[in-house]
């Protein structure tokens, strides 16, 4: 008996070991997105090829990827989502050099493919929304003074930093940002904003992860015969250990 | 008169007949399944045994279709696990499957050697088949860690960074060793091309070799079972064990049920959270390798954490290194530092159960002590005295305690 419950504590620790990690970029706000919602993907294509191409590629994403998986027409795509002499074998490339980029930002723009997995979805959401006008130029609560200028200002507007003066635990004073207040409103207003950053938030979690749109239909499938199979095994197991057990 | 019936098994007899005209293999069947003998009263416990076989023969598997579209070469290795990821057929799934059976591969590996510690699986006359067993759980290490380097991920190449500088501890020789080992002053393509040929060719060779040597081993002694008691000791006038049963039939359906079962978990991870909050995939190895970008914090995968923390525990880098590879090495030491009359807890004292539970929760609690930058130091050492008191102190308490009488017969 007593090694029935060792087990059990042994398979509880174990269990209690993989509860998730805390987030490592601190407090972000929850985006909310959702990957499934085929018109939230398209309007956020329509964003990152607008916005975010100017600078970043998605080099490894196919048009034709677009086309297969989120229910748009060959001309839809090349029409609406490329720019240019592009085919549909062709890579979400910037049209942007990577010298030039060196030249203007200091850095190249990271590739966006894979931010949404590295990041995670939280993390886009809370950065796009977090841009601030400084004296300095544009800041950013999530990341300090990022290269990269507020490209989406005229949809969301400018914010500007509430400070405060806070004493630290040296008893120094310091300026702290406490929140960001609308300075100039944008084109969008504040909550449409938002669901534009869930948009495009939604689309880089699918270019991150194209598969997991098959995956989880298929998986439920799997899971269902695996079940049946599972059951039927123990049948079989039962029958055979009649004679074992009497 | 009616037409003698076709006999449709003739062809099959022909066949068979042909066969073990020529070779062993009825016999080796015998021998190995059929009349086999395996103590009836095994538990939970004594699936993940067939379920490390299941996951080995997945990693083969699937590592094979993965060889086919992977690309060794720093330049190109990222994107080709993107390829496989976005392009290749199914190329996603094998993929999952197989970065999560290598984890799952510790989990029942780990449950496995839990298993032997609890019954004394380890003692007369089973010492060869835990030493080649240990030495699986060591091949197995390093098979793993050379996989995980060839995403070519910035955990990756960080991870094989401060593995590799490991060897540097060693006096005199350790920076020619780190050198030979990277073929490189730096991890770089060369690199990976050699971790790639040790991961797909070498390590499983040996493993595979390792593997059929532990069986071969086992069905010589015969398997151990939760009493403890040797079944070959009461045989009946066949020369059956009375309490074993043959491993064909009883045990294959057993354990097929057993591996649905564990298919069912697994498939609920492979397709619904392949990278387990970060645990079997790191959010860092979305990011491509990059030699002038450290990250801040490079902890291991979770499956080596608990030897990270014991490195950890020591200042000095030199003597850490020895500290771990001694936690490993310890494992061999097992059959000879248990000195009781009895196998299994079940016929132990109080002692032998609060040891195995104290180095159970120790090496949990050091395995996440490991995945975090900021454990105290004092707890990791705390944890760390109490993983090598279980070894040390194995020969003291199991002589000391008083043990209970072992039944004749096994016990349901």
């Amino acid at each position: 008996m007593i090694d029935r419950i060792v087990s059990m504590g042994a398979m509880l620790l174990v269990a209690s070991f993989s509860l998730p990690v805390a987030g490592k970029y601190g407090d972000l706000d929850h985006a909310g997105s959702n990957v499934f919602d085929q018109a939230s993907v398209q309007r956020g294509a329509a964003l990152f090829v607008n916005y975010c191409m100017g600078c970043h590629s998605a080099q490894y994403v196919r048009y034709q990827h677009l086309v297969n998986d989120l229910d748009l027409s060959e001309e839809e795509v090349l029409g609406y989502l490329a720019f240019g002499e592009q085919e549909l074998s062709d890579y979400l490339l910037t049209a942007m050099r990577d010298e030039d980029a060196e030249e203007w930002f200091g850095v190249v723009p990271p590739d966006l493919t894979l931010t949404a997995r590295s990041r995670g979805p939280d993390w886009i959401y809370t950065f796009m929304r977090s841009f601030y006008l400084t004296d300095d130029g544009w800041n950013n609560q999530v990341l300090e003074f990022p290269a990269m200028p507020h490209v989406l200002w005229e949809l969301q507007g400018v914010q500007r930093a509430v400070t405060e003066q806070r004493e630290t635990a040296g008893g120094e004073l310091r300026t702290e940002v406490v929140s960001l207040e609308l300075d100039q409103p944008g084109v969008l207003s504040p909550s449409e904003y938002d669901a534009a950053i869930r948009d495009l938030v939604a689309f880089m979690e699918y270019i991150a992860e194209p598969a997991q749109l098959k995956r989880k239909r298929v998986g439920i499938w799997v899971f269902l015969f695996l079940s049946l199979f599972t059951f039927l095994s123990w049948l079989l197991y039962q029958e055979f250990w009649k004679d074992v057990k009497k | 008169m009616a037409k003698p019936a076709i006999n449709f098994s003739r062809p099959f007899e022909v066949v068979n007949d042909w066969i073990n005209e020529r070779s062993s293999i009825a016999e080796f069947n015998r021998k190995h399944l059929t009349e086999y003998y395996a103590p009836k009263n095994f538990n939970l416990w004594y699936f993940f045994g067939s379920l490390s076989l299941l996951v080995l023969v997945n990693q083969i598997v699937t590592g094979i279709f993965l060889t086919m579209h992977y690309k060794p070469d720093a330049e190109l290795a990222f994107a080709s696990v993107e390829y496989i990821m976005r392009d290749v057929e199914w190329g996603w799934l094998i993929r999952y499957m197989h970065s999560t059976g290598a984890s799952l591969f510790f989990v029942v590996v780990y449950l496995h050697m839990f298993r032997a510690l609890m019954y004394g699986s380890y003692q007369k006359p089973r010492e060869l088949v835990w030493i080649l067993g240990v030495t699986i759980y060591l091949v197995l290490m390093a098979e793993s860690f050379m996989g995980y380097v060839l995403p070519w991920g910035q955990m990756s190449y960080w991870g094989a960074q401060v593995i590799i500088s490991l060897f540097g501890a060693v006096p005199h020789i350790g920076d020619g060793l780190v050198e030979w080992i990277r073929g490189d002053y730096f991890v770089a393509d060369a690199t990976l091309n050699r971790f790639f040929a040790l991961h797909v060719v070498a390590l499983p060779m040996v493993l595979l070799l390792l593997v059929v040597l532990h069986l071969a081993a086992l069905h010589e002694v015969g398997s151990n079972n939760p009493d403890g008691i040797e079944i070959k000791a009461n045989k009946d006038e066949h020369g059956r064990p009375r309490d074993g049963i043959p491993f064909h039939p009883y045990y294959t359906v057993k354990d097929i049920f057993g591996a649905s079962f564990f298919l069912l978990i697994a498939a609920f991870i492979i397709f619904f959270a392949p990278e387990f909050g970060g645990y079997f995939l790191k959010p860092d190895n979305f990011i491509p390798a990059d030699p002038l970008v450290t990250p801040d914090h490079i902890p291991p995968v979770w499956y080596f954490t608990p030897f990270y923390a014991i490195l950890q525990a020591v200042p000095d880098k030199l003597m850490g290194v020895i500290l771990m590879g001694a936690a490993v090495l310890i494992l061999y030491l097992v059959p000879w530092l248990d000195r009781s009359p009895v196998k299994s807890i079940r016929y132990r004292s109080w002692m032998s159960k609060l040891a195995l539970f104290i180095f159970a929760v120790a090496f949990i609690r050091l395995g996440m002590l490991g995945l975090s930058q900021e454990s105290s130091t004092f707890e990791l050492r705390f944890w760390t005295f109490l993983y090598f008191a279980f070894f040390i102190l194995m020969p003291i308490w199991t002589r000391l305690e008083k043990t209970k009488p072992v039944p004749e017969r096994v016990t349901h």
